[in-house]
């Protein structure tokens, strides 16, 4: 199912198609409010690595991210995930599946433990010996574990992303959606976070997909990249080949604007 | 609001009501006068509801007067029920009415109009069956005010219910995605925001059991009293009343927020866009 289980030798380009896509689009169109969102989307996510969504503002790439786990349905268009479209999977096993981290971090009453907590309750999981899945967790996140038994709404706004992402992760889903997770941290705090995010892809095999406007970010986390304009991928392949070597007018003007 | 001498007691009638003629009653206009002058002189814009509320009082409630002594003239269950089931419908329109922030009118007036109609009528049930005992099952002059006080309390829960519910849906939009993003379902991300609205209408019937009597002195209890019931009467009646409300309020209120919340959510779990209009 995954890009490692196939034999060692064999390339992405060699596999055949939606094998190693953990999402496949097809002409994915989203309206809101009459305001076309997303103008005709065909995309491949590929498994367990970090995909980046770049674009300006407007572009529609929280608008993709929201139909991944169906926080938003398109107007038209097919969303696969391994090769089953969405809306044939019961919509909240398929949100254990398939996290999802918002750009301003949402915490609920109590503590980061509780907040932990959650995830598995609603997941209908045990909360008999958690404690040490509440740890672990905390750590991948990035989050000392002590800080399990604060309050979560006297965490800064970073740990509080990290406490989010660590909620995300409880139910270990294959998929992590991320909006934008560093617009409301320091580049230091932000730079600390994308080097989780990677290992998250290069150690723990989730596919993160991952809205951001800072393409350093891009650059430093992901694997793969996608630009989005005005509700269309303007280009979309491998990071070091989309900011190295593209050959799009646009993409250039757009990295060259964003430096 | 209850006819005077309404539950008068058979023991204490000998006590004459100083009657309020209809030249009394031209007097007692003064006092809306004193309101509706004060309302012209701070320029509050509401001199001319003050003016049409002030005569739909005077015509509402002669009227209700005369239909009342009809009715119990009468004494048929037929016409007994009609009353109740006009009075409901007039409540549930008032409940919704107010509310500006739904384009889903049609929804609401049915999940109101059933938990009025539930809340009321097992509350009316259980009062008639068990606590005043009424000889007849349908006997207008207990049956009319005492489901007036109940659905008056209904309609009054479910409003707030209503209003907060929504209130708190929009309010905490971000929140309620959080859950759903965890694989919630709806009733689980809507907990708080339930929990909030009914709180909301339960609180003012938690505040009049706590200060019933010292600060307010019920307006039930009073017209007993001034009809020339004991007070010992009087005020068994209005435990019976105030305990029947918090009863009609939660039941009410609970079958609303419960039903209604739902009307947030889309079957894939989505927040629902909420209709035009919305402010």
């Amino acid at each position: 199912m995954s890009k490692h289980a196939l034999p060692a030798n064999t390339s992405l380009q060699d596999s055949p198609q939606n094998e190693s896509a953990a999402f496949v689009l097809q002409g994915v169109r989203q309206v809101k409010e009459g305001q076309t969102l997303l103008d005709g989307i065909d995309l491949e996510i590929v498994s367990g690595e970090v995909t980046a969504l770049v674009g300006p503002s407007g572009a529609g790439k929280t608008s993709l991210l929201r139909l991944l786990n169906r926080l938003d349905d398109p107007v038209s268009g097919v969303i696969c995930f391994r090769s089953r479209p969405l809306n044939q999977y019961p919509v909240q096993q398929l949100r254990l599946q398939v996290g999802f981290v918002f750009q301003t971090p949402v915490m609920f009453p109590g503590t980061v433990r509780d907040n932990l907590l959650i995830a598995l309750k609603l997941a209908g999981k045990s909360l008999i010996d958690a404690d040490n899945l509440v740890a672990e967790t905390l750590a991948l996140a990035g989050l000392d574990p002590s800080l399990a038994n604060r309050e979560g709404e006297r965490l800064s706004v970073g740990q509080k992303q990290r406490a989010n992402i660590a909620r995300a992760l409880m139910t270990s889903p294959e998929v992590l959606l991320m909006d934008e997770p560093t617009s409301a941290l320091d580049p230091e705090t932000a730079d600390r976070l994308m080097e989780m995010v990677r290992g998250l892809g290069k150690e723990k095999k989730i596919t993160v997909v991952m809205v951001t406007h800072r393409l350093s970010e891009a650059f430093q986390a992901s694997d793969w990249t996608i630009v989005m304009e005005s509700g269309r991928v303007l280009e979309a392949g491998a990071t070091r080949y989309i900011f190295e070597q593209t050959a799009n007018p646009r993409i250039r003007a757009f990295l060259e604007k964003s430096k | 609001m209850l006819p005077l001498g309404f539950f008068q007691n058979a023991d204490l009638t000998d006590q004459s009501i100083v009657d309020v003629s209809w030249l009394n009653l031209l007097m007692a206009l003064g006092l809306i006068l004193i309101a509706i002058g004060i309302s012209r002189w701070q320029r509050l814009g509401l001199v001319k509801d003050f003016v049409i509320g002030a005569f739909r009082t005077l015509i509402q409630l002669v009227l209700v007067g005369y239909v009342l002594v009809y009715i119990f003239a009468v004494n048929r269950w037929y016409l007994t029920l009609a009353a109740l089931i006009l009075m409901l419908i007039v409540a549930v329109n008032a409940a919704i009415g107010r509310q500006k922030k739904t384009g889903d009118r049609k929804t609401l007036s049915w999940i109101t109009g059933t938990a009025m109609l539930l809340g009321s009528s097992f509350t009316l049930f259980y009062i008639t069956a068990l606590v005043v005992r009424v000889n007849s099952w349908f006997d207008p002059r207990y049956l009319i005010p005492l489901f007036g006080m109940i659905v008056g309390s209904a309609m009054n829960g479910a409003t707030i219910a209503i209003e907060r519910l929504a209130g708190e849906m929009e309010a905490r939009q971000s929140e309620i995605e959080a859950y759903l993003a965890l694989g919630a379902s709806y009733q689980q991300a809507s907990e708080q925001p339930v929990r909030l609205a009914l709180r909301a209408s339960l609180i003012p019937t938690v505040n009049g059991l706590m200060v019933v009597g010292i600060v307010t002195l019920p307006g039930m209890m009073t017209g007993q009293i001034i009809a020339g019931a004991s007070p010992l009467t009087a005020v068994r009646y209005q435990i019976v009343v105030v305990f029947m409300q918090a009863a009609a309020v939660a039941m009410t209120t609970v079958i609303v927020a419960l039903w209604y919340r739902r009307s947030f959510f889309t079957t894939a779990l989505q927040l629902r866009p909420r209709p035009a209009g919305n402010q």
